[in-house]
């Protein structure tokens, strides 16, 4: 056995091989740093940068931008579409798409308009009965895709047509529908706040599990003879998030406060990295982002991976459509058309997830959709039409479409594609 | 070979633990395979060899799984067994390293070793993997800096390392290793050969498929031959030469290759093991 552990007591098992590089100190993880991000490892670096570039130009421009006030408002409209680039995130890690993300959610809205008026059901039944639409058309697309190989751009084209219809169809004449303003859906999303001092508690919480989980992974790391990074690292990163997370909640609280439906896009988000990175489902989504081959070779039903991740997107989408319809309180011929499905995949992609697969993660999608609605809401700000923003969103798109590809070209130039 | 061997037979290095008799597989009017008999023993490297469409691949598909057998019939440690899917290959012991490799260049090393095979319960245990991977790797003397890096940033020796490695997660008794040096340097391919006479050490029975007579040569104890979908010859190798098996391939004592192999005996021979 020529193992490290043999070679060398005070190595652990995987920083045995003389090749490797050994970290320590700041200088040399900052040196690392720059090295993967010159060989196209950039993550969401181009995101960072850009959103504190977009926050920058329109703060310069209109002062009142990065206020308390405005910031509370930026994250509440983040919350709906948010929810959407979630489930866009994970068709999106299959190399799939799903462009019927903005219809689907306007249909969510109708049934529940419908549902709460002329069909007088009570609130749960009318959300139960959204989300199961969206449960029902991921089940058609994945059965469509899987049984017929259909390519999913078309599939969901079609649905985003058909799905329009039905929209249509089930508002009928009504063209409107107006929320009953004392409904409970209307009050979360207009009305619901974080108490200040629960928000500070919650921050804390936040910070004491990624401290937990970093210490529970570097105890069983020991346990298994690997290297189990450094304590100093996770207590500054726990120490910056602290005072992050602290000082937003402080800032938000000088006025309303945090919104609870950014607090439940931001725990979705958290729930659906978890699963991505821990659990087997992650692990085979990932694998059939990179190789659809490969994945099905070792054993994975391919179909099961489909079927999740596109009933996933369409529940998630029918979920974002009654969050916005709770929002506007009222459903119309008009939700979920225009910049809806624009707004959901640009966001994952701007976020940094990547269009062929196998890259990107949960957290692009809230980075994404925040530089978005900052673009809208910094724009509206600015006394600027809709056609300045859309182009100006688009151009954003482009352009974080292009980082993409660059990125994908760069790593195959460095061997790492 | 007697069949009553393999099925009495316990310890390695002795008997078939895969045995095919008079298996034929037909695609429409074309035979690719007729009345084949191959024995896969455990600690032995076995070549199978012939020219193309000589049936090689058919018969490595109808082993993996993929392609069922028309006739025939297939003995596993004795049993007589019907191989129907890829996953009963595996499931029998079975392991098919292919000519792609078939890895996911997004993943990680750790991640493709165990891909479809993780260890934990509702969460992955990615510590006992990772140590897993390198014990594995360990025992192949692999030179993987780190198994954390994803697969994409590996060199072809490396790459196909790591799908060496991850067919021996099951701990298969038969190892397929289809073409495994067709992509590869001079360097590289001495590591994988290196490798395949480790999994023979480990009491692996290894079936490797290959053109390449270089490497027939350098790690294989036998060598069955195909052509036109039938047996034709097998051979020890310490006692063969070349010639005699490139003649088997072939199908002729004196043809292009043989005569060039003859002009530059001189050479071969000091290759032989004596």
């Amino acid at each position: 056995m020529t193992r490290a552990r043999a070679t060398s007591a005070a190595l652990t098992v995987d920083a045995g091989d003389e090749r490797l590089i050994r970290v320590t100190g700041w200088d040399q993880s900052a040196r690392r740093f720059v090295k993967r991000v010159r060989a196209g490892d950039i993550g969401s670096l181009p995101i960072i940068v850009g959103l504190i570039l977009i926050w920058g130009i329109i703060q310069g421009l209109n002062s009142s931008f990065l206020s308390s006030r405005n910031l509370v408002n930026l994250a509440t409209q983040c919350a709906a579409d948010g929810v959407i680039a979630v489930g866009v995130v994970l068709v999106l890690l299959v190399a799939e798409i799903d462009l019927s993300v903005g219809s689907m959610s306007g249909l969510a809205s109708s049934i529940l308009g419908i549902g709460l008026t002329s069909a007088g059901w009570s609130l749960p039944v009318a959300i139960v009965v959204a989300l199961a639409a969206g449960v029902a058309v991921g089940l058609i697309y994945s059965f469509v895709y899987v049984r017929f190989n259909v390519p999913s751009f078309v599939i969901t084209l079609a649905g985003l047509l058909a799905i329009l219809g039905l929209q249509l169809q089930i508002l009928g004449a009504h063209g409107s529908i107006n929320l009953p303003f004392q409904s409970a859906i209307v009050g979360f999303m207009q009305r619901a706040f974080v108490p200040d001092t629960l928000s500070y508690i919650l921050a804390g919480v936040i910070v004491a599990w990624y401290v937990m989980t970093q210490l529970l992974r570097m105890r069983r790391r020991r346990a298994a003879h690997l290297s189990a990074g450094s304590l100093t690292k996770t207590v500054t990163v726990a120490l910056l998030l602290l005072v992050g997370l602290e000082f937003g909640c402080w800032y938000l609280n000088k006025s309303r406060g945090v919104s609870l439906p950014f607090v439940l896009l931001v725990v979705l988000v958290i729930v659906v990295d978890f699963a991505l990175r821990r659990t087997r489902w992650g692990r085979s989504v990932y694998a059939v982002g990179g190789s659809v081959e490969a994945a099905r070779r070792a054993g994975i039903k391919l179909w099961r991976v489909y079927v999740s991740v596109f009933v996933l997107c369409s529940t998630l989408a029918a979920l974002g459509g009654l969050m916005s319809a709770g929002r506007l309180s009222a459903a119309s011929i008009s939700s979920g058309t225009g910049d809806t499905n624009l707004n959901a995949i640009a966001a994952a992609v701007i976020g940094g997830t990547s269009l062929f697969g196998g890259r990107g993660n949960a957290y692009s999608a809230l980075l994404g959709i925040v530089v978005i609605e900052s673009i809208a809401n910094g724009l509206t700000l600015l006394n600027l039409t809709s056609a300045v923003r859309f182009m100006i969103t688009g151009g954003v798109l482009m352009l974080a479409v292009i980082v993409d590809s660059m990125a994908r070209r760069t790593r195959v130039a460095h061997g790492a594609a | 070979m007697p069949q009553t061997e393999a099925a009495t037979s316990q310890k390695p290095h002795v008997g078939a633990v895969l045995s095919l008799r008079g298996v034929s597989k037909s695609f429409g009017a074309v035979r690719a395979l007729s009345d084949v008999d191959l024995d896969v023993k455990r600690g032995e490297v076995t070549a199978l060899l012939g020219d193309n469409g000589a049936g090689k691949s058919t018969l490595v598909k109808i082993l993996a799984g993929v392609h069922p057998a028309d006739s025939g019939a297939i003995e596993f440690d004795g049993r007589e067994v019907v191989i129907s899917s890829p996953t009963a290959a595996r499931n029998l012991g079975i392991a098919t390293v292919y000519q792609d490799l078939a890895l996911c260049d997004n993943l990680d090393v750790v991640a493709n070793l165990f891909l479809g095979r993780e260890d934990g319960g509702l969460l992955l245990s990615e510590e006992r993997m990772e140590e897993r991977a390198w014990d594995l790797l360990g025992q192949l003397s692999a030179k993987i800096p780190s198994v954390r890096t994803a697969v994409a940033g590996l060199s072809g020796g490396q790459r196909q390392t790591v799908a060496i490695a991850r067919s021996l997660v099951g701990d298969p008794a038969v190892v397929i290793l289809d073409e495994p040096t067709a992509a590869l340097g001079v360097a590289q391919t001495a590591e994988v050969l290196n490798l395949i006479e480790r999994l023979r050490d480990r009491g692996h029975a290894v079936l490797l498929i290959t053109h390449n007579m270089a490497d027939v040569a350098a790690v294989a104890d036998r060598a069955v031959v195909l052509r036109l979908g039938r047996n034709n010859g097998e051979f020890r190798i310490a006692e063969t030469t070349s010639e005699e098996i490139v003649a088997a391939i072939t199908g002729a004592v004196d043809n292009t290759v043989t005569r060039r192999a003859s002009r530059t005996r001189h050479q071969a021979s000091e290759e032989e093991p004596s």
